[in-house]
């Protein structure tokens, strides 16, 4: 079977959960989505999905899916019972990123000063509490010197400087614990947690992530290719998650 | 027996210049919009409100009569930017007090529960302490931590829309999420709610389960019957969200005119003949 784009994001995602056990999943985006969705139905049995509404699934629904879709609802997780579960520490968060910096500080809220912004975005939304409470990880769909910057402009998403300047409180349950882009695999795991390549997908360079990244990312020698789908990945979104295949149109095929 | 049971207009007659207005609901999810608009139509001015905003808070920026506004995030969720808060925000004309999420719903318990404070990780690292100079850390007594001091958000008066209610101000929620609708009430000095249908007291048991009537009384002054009271916004299992109207509101902020032509054809108007634009809009939908 032959592989996209889309579908080695999607597996690169679904690594991230690896490990994670039997706590909420929650994915940002189609890609992100689909992976947390693989995940579970792969090596990651005991991992909660929701529909992304208030509901906790017993097993993964197609992205897309209508709101009557067929599903077996195991139980109410209102918003209320959310900061709940992220306070408690039994999730893992995939957001987005308009802008990441190299110690994992993300920006969601704003473009230029915060005080007039030049462009208003979402707002901090629950990243401030994410990041000091959960595992959380990063989806960005255009890997570019944009989004991968020196300094972002407005700290939504804690990263490992400023979550070591403010004290223990906020490193004791810290961890960005990667960042997954349409060029590769990015981690934390160097010295001063600085950002490095942990893969590169199919056919881009090192030399490419450098020159997409506005800051210098840490390259160990030995740089792996990011998995490659196995046909029973393949098969799962071909036919349960993603048959109209919405995950195209997220990255590129 | 109380009877609460008042109109849009009637609650507007309860508020006053520089008050601070909680609005219950979720981005664009069962925002009390008619009450929002006998809002839009009054003279108020320099209010503070304070929501997980939506169309509620992008309206007020439109009018200039949010002088103040406190959020975790102002979203339509189909339309993921609210257009009117994000002009509001780039001109600067409106004060912000941006916020966690899950701060936003603990300055309200610590108002609902009386206390100034109460402390927090979320916060903690981000821009969040950087942009709010107000904000403190308190250190704990029992360990040293650090931890953010969340501080109360009192309100003057909660704006709610819910699924039912009965003339006594018990509010009923019949969708697969109240939001943090009853924290707005106990947060409030006062609360009106509007509501699909009101019903006689003792009777919205036989609307759905007990554990579906999140508010009480006890925390309720006013009950609007507002039906398609949250319309363009989703009031489910009633009504989805009106996605034809909503892209109408959202295109009003691309220049003055716009918004000066949205206003006049939806704001500017009647409640009936609002409700009959929505019918119209709602059945063209399905």
């Amino acid at each position: 079977m032959s592989t996209t784009l889309a579908e080695v994001c999607v597996v690169a995602c679904a690594e991230a959960w690896r490990g994670d056990g039997e706590i909420l999943a929650s994915p940002i985006g189609v890609i992100p989505t689909l992976g947390a969705r693989l995940a579970a139905l792969t090596f990651e049995p005991d991992l909660v999905t929701t529909d992304g509404d208030a509901s906790q699934l017993g097993a993964p629904i197609p992205v897309g899916a209508p709101a009557d879709v067929e599903k077996v609802v195991e139980a109410w997780l209102p918003f209320g019972k959310m900061f709940d579960i992220v306070w408690s520490g039994r999730r893992h968060v995939m957001m987005g990123a308009t802008q990441v910096d190299r110690f994992g500080n993300q920006n969601i809220a704003c473009i230029g000063p915060w005080e007039k912004p030049k462009a208003q975005l979402l707002g901090v939304r629950g990243a401030p509490g994410n990041t000091v409470n959960d595992p959380t990880s990063y989806w960005v769909p255009q890997h570019s010197p944009r989004v991968f910057v020196e300094a972002v402009d407005c700290v939504s998403g804690v990263g490992y400087d400023r979550a070591a300047a403010a004290g223990p409180a906020a490193t004791e349950h810290h961890e960005i614990r990667c960042v997954i882009s349409n060029l590769g695999v990015f981690d934390f795991e160097t010295p001063d947690h600085s950002m490095r390549v942990r893969s590169l997908h199919p056919g881009v360079t090192i030399d490419a992530a450098r020159e997409a990244t506005g800051f210098d990312l840490v390259v160990p020698d030995d740089v792996p290719e990011t998995r490659a789908p196995t046909d029973d990945d393949q098969r799962i979104l071909q036919e349960v998650l993603d048959p109209h295949r919405l995950r195209d149109a997220e990255v590129g095929g | 027996m109380s009877d609460k049971r008042c109109t849009e207009d009637d609650v507007v007659a309860e508020l006053r210049d520089g008050m601070t207005i909680g609005i219950g609901g979720w981005g664009s999810r069962r925002k009390p919009m008619s009450i929002v608009r006998a809002i839009l139509r009054s003279d108020l001015r320099d209010l503070t409100v304070v929501a997980y905003g939506g169309p509620d808070i992008g309206m007020l920026c439109a009018t200039g009569q949010a002088h103040r506004i406190v959020y975790g995030f102002v979203s339509l969720d189909s339309i993921p930017l609210e257009p009117h808060f994000r002009v509001a925000r780039q001109q600067g004309t409106v004060e912000a007090m941006e916020l966690d999420e899950g701060m936003l719903q603990l300055g309200l318990r610590a108002a609902a529960w009386r206390v100034s404070f109460l402390p927090c990780r979320a916060g903690l690292g981000s821009a969040i302490l950087d942009v709010n100079p107000d904000l403190r850390t308190v250190t704990s007594p029992y360990g040293g931590e650090q931890l953010v001091a969340m501080p109360a958000l009192r309100l003057d008066v909660a704006l709610l829309h819910a699924n039912r209610a009965d003339s006594r101000g018990d509010a009923q929620y019949l969708g697969p999420d109240w939001y943090f609708d009853d924290l707005f009430a106990m947060a409030a000095d006062r609360t009106f709610v509007s509501c699909e249908r009101v019903v006689e007291p003792g009777r919205l048991v036989d609307e759905g389960p007990l554990e579906s009537i999140r508010v009480s009384r006890i925390f309720t002054d006013g009950v609007v019957e507002a039906p398609l009271g949250a319309h363009f916004t989703h009031c489910v299992p009633d009504y989805d969200r009106d996605e034809v109207l909503q892209r109408e509101y959202a295109a009003s902020a691309k220049a003055p005119d716009a918004w000066t032509a949205f206003r006049a054809k939806y704001v500017d108007v009647p409640e009936t003949d609002y409700r009959k634009l929505a019918e119209h809009s709602l059945a063209g939908a399905s």
